[in-house]
């Protein structure tokens, strides 16, 4: 389906839709731009920046309560309650490279053998109306992993701005029942503006980065420690890379004990940390930084594609560069890996 | 001779002896540099000073435990290499200073917010002597530098680095302003208004550690007690309070020991102020103790030794 809808009436939705869901979208404060719960009155900030921190937290929170423990007496048996996520979410104002980023939970979070009810629950209850973009950002490298600045993937809904709205398409039936609001218009023949503004972007973008051989390449660096050491000079080990990006999906789970309540939470582990893979013993496989950067850079452009008919773990929407704060460039590390020459 | 000519060619000197030196090159676009690590003659074509070679690059010290290495430093940045070495946490015959005379660095979030389009599209940069040409999303526009430097430049009394082997370039003769302006803003604000805005600032907090990990004088690095395990200090939620509370945790931890180098606050990717709690608390440090860190060799900070009376500390006299 293909409608309109002013810039007016998208914020009119995004209020309409804050009655009854959790909106989530783009909104500035003090100088930054981050994607909050959104309630009548906030400013929606669409496109002045790439919102900091990606969406990833309407499907994957980082911290979340897998349950609570409750005893009201210590021999007594405690109570434990499961705590399913509940209700319906919508993100707003997301670019497709956000969007796109939860697709690459799936095949590690609703297996055969394995289903994350926590993940599946709030996918399947979260729509996500995405933003295609104008121009790319130095950072941005979609078009490289497969993607492209009006990726529909993953979203629910594509805007494109054209003048001043946006024609809207609907990706998936919870798309459909979107654009049913008598907030959206006839799109007339906006449509083929919509589709030169996107194919323009695409085209700004220039050409693709080929990563095919980055897997076998990366994967014939492994015990190349000299290498990693070298990547890894700059890199300060924080998470700062891990939290923006939309397709990390590790986690931890620990327990926060109050007493006789106490409650167990899953939140975001990042492999930068010291603690990531950190036995009971005392030992830990991955002791450097040099050794955690590579398994960074290694599970999204070797080990996950090797197991997952070779799809990057990576959307491309670049935030782990821009905001790295010594300036990692991932796609200088792969390609470092690809023109290797022994 | 440029000053970047000079500072190569002493590197280049003392290249031979040296693990590596460590300066800055272009980062990933023209508006950004990023930290290089020299190993050969050939590394050197790469290296850039100037107004966006803005990382503290004494942070990386601690990591070079016995072997010998050169560092680059700024005024601000030699102030965190004599802390290291007031702490005994680098030894001065493993590292050989660079030393320049610095004019001073850019706030991203100033060019940021100065700019007519988000610095993400830029295309090019022009650096003169006093300004900046950025072009950004095909609009040229012209910044004067000191209206986007880095706030700890503006207060800046150690643009020349104190402590160096080789010091680079003009010295200068820093007058700096005794307060900065949004510190005076801040410290005005009622407890209430101060608690809602750190409220507001926490609730962006992703809890990343970027701020202790690109700060020089942050040393326990993977034994930091925010994310031990055993023991358990602190949630992993990330809460506004429980994320107030780590920042409360770091301040303490650097009482006496912040050399306001600012690269907490700069490495922040949510542009959380995180320097208006440092300055503060430095305040109270220089009022009690008489004592700014990194500004004199051989002084330790007040936390790190014991006495039964401090001077200034009226403890009896109740």
């Amino acid at each position: 389906m293909e409608r309109f809808i002013t810039k007016e009436n998208l914020i009119r939705l995004a209020e309409e839709l804050s009655a009854t869901c959790r909106v989530l979208a783009p909104v500035a404060s003090c100088g930054t731009v981050t994607f909050r719960r959104f309630l009548p009155g906030m400013v929606l900030d669409l496109h002045s920046r790439m919102a900091a921190v990606s969406p990833k937290a309407a499907t994957f929170p980082q911290t979340e309560t897998l349950l609570t423990v409750k005893r009201e007496i210590p021999e007594k048996k405690p109570e434990i309650t499961e705590t399913l996520p509940e209700g319906k979410s919508v993100v707003i104002g997301c670019r497709p490279c956000g969007a796109r980023g939860k697709l690459i939970f799936n095949p590690v979070y609703e297996t055969d053998k394995t289903k994350d009810p926590y993940y599946i629950q709030r996918r399947d209850n979260t729509v996500f109306i995405s933003l295609a973009c104008d121009r790319p950002e130095t950072t941005c490298f979609c078009h490289s992993v497969g993607s492209g600045p009006a990726d529909p993937d993953g979203s629910d809904v594509l805007l494109t701005l054209v003048g001043e709205g946006y024609v809207a398409r609907s990706v998936t039936p919870a798309g459909e029942d979107v654009l049913k609001s008598a907030l959206f218009t006839d799109a007339g023949d906006k449509g083929k503006e919509a589709d030169a503004k996107n194919a323009k972007a695409r085209e700004m973008m220039g050409e693709a980065h080929d990563y095919v051989s980055a897997p076998a390449k990366l994967l014939a660096r492994f015990d190349d420690m000299d290498f990693w050491a070298a990547q890894s000079a700059k890199c300060i080990s924080c998470g700062a890379c891990t939290y923006m990006c939309p397709t990390c999906y590790c986690f931890n789970i620990t327990d926060d004990d109050l007493g006789l309540e106490s409650r167990r939470i899953r939140t975001w582990d990042n492999c930068m940390s010291h603690t990531f893979t950190l036995e009971g013993s005392g030992h830990n496989p991955r002791p450097t930084k040099a050794h955690r950067l590579k398994n960074r850079v290694g599970h999204k452009f070797s080990y996950y594609p090797d197991l997952h008919g070779g799809v990057m773990a990576c959307c491309g929407c670049g935030r782990c560069i821009k905001q790295c704060p010594a300036g990692i460039d991932i796609r200088q590390i792969v390609k470092a890996a690809q023109e290797y020459s022994e | 001779m440029s000053q970047l000519d000079d500072l190569k060619n002493a590197i280049k000197s003392h290249l031979g002896e040296l693990e590596c030196v460590i300066g800055w090159e272009q980062g990933y676009d023209p508006l950004h540099a990023t930290p290089l690590f020299i190993r050969t003659e050939a590394d050197l074509d790469r290296l850039t000073i100037g107004p966006l070679a803005v990382h503290n690059l004494a942070t990386y010290l601690t990591g070079f435990k016995g072997k010998k290495i050169g560092v680059v430093v700024k005024g601000c940045d030699s102030k965190s290499v004599i802390q290291l070495l007031n702490e005994n946490l680098i030894k001065r015959d493993e590292v050989v200073i660079f030393g320049l005379c610095c004019d001073g660095v850019v706030s991203q979030r100033k060019i940021r917010a100065a700019l007519p389009a988000d610095p993400g599209f830029v295309e090019s940069v022009e650096i003169g002597a006093s300004d900046l040409k950025i072009t950004v999303a095909g609009q040229a526009a012209t910044l004067k530098l000191s209206d986007v430097l880095a706030d700890k430049c503006l207060v800046c009394a150690t643009p020349d680095a104190i402590i160096s082997d080789v010091l680079i370039g003009t010295a200068h003769t820093p007058t700096p302003p005794a307060s900065l302006a949004c510190q005076d803003e801040f410290e005005a604000k009622s407890d209430a208004e101060k608690l809602a805005f750190w409220q507001e600032n926490m609730s962006r907090c992703i809890r990343c550690y970027a701020c202790r990990n690109a700060c020089p004088m942050c040393v326990c690095r993977d034994y930091c007690i925010a994310t031990s395990r055993d023991p358990l200090w602190l949630s992993q939620d990330n809460s506004p309070a429980e994320n107030m509370m780590f920042q409360m945790v770091h301040v303490s931890h650097l009482a006496g020991r912040c050399t306001e180098c600012g690269e907490c606050e700069r490495a922040c990717p949510v542009d959380i102020p995180l320097m208006l709690l440092r300055r503060y608390m430095n305040k109270q440090v220089k009022d009690v103790f008489e004592l700014q860190a990194g500004t004199a060799l051989e002084q330790t900070p007040p936390l790190l030794t014991f006495k039964v009376e401090e001077e200034r500390i009226n403890e009896r006299g109740w």
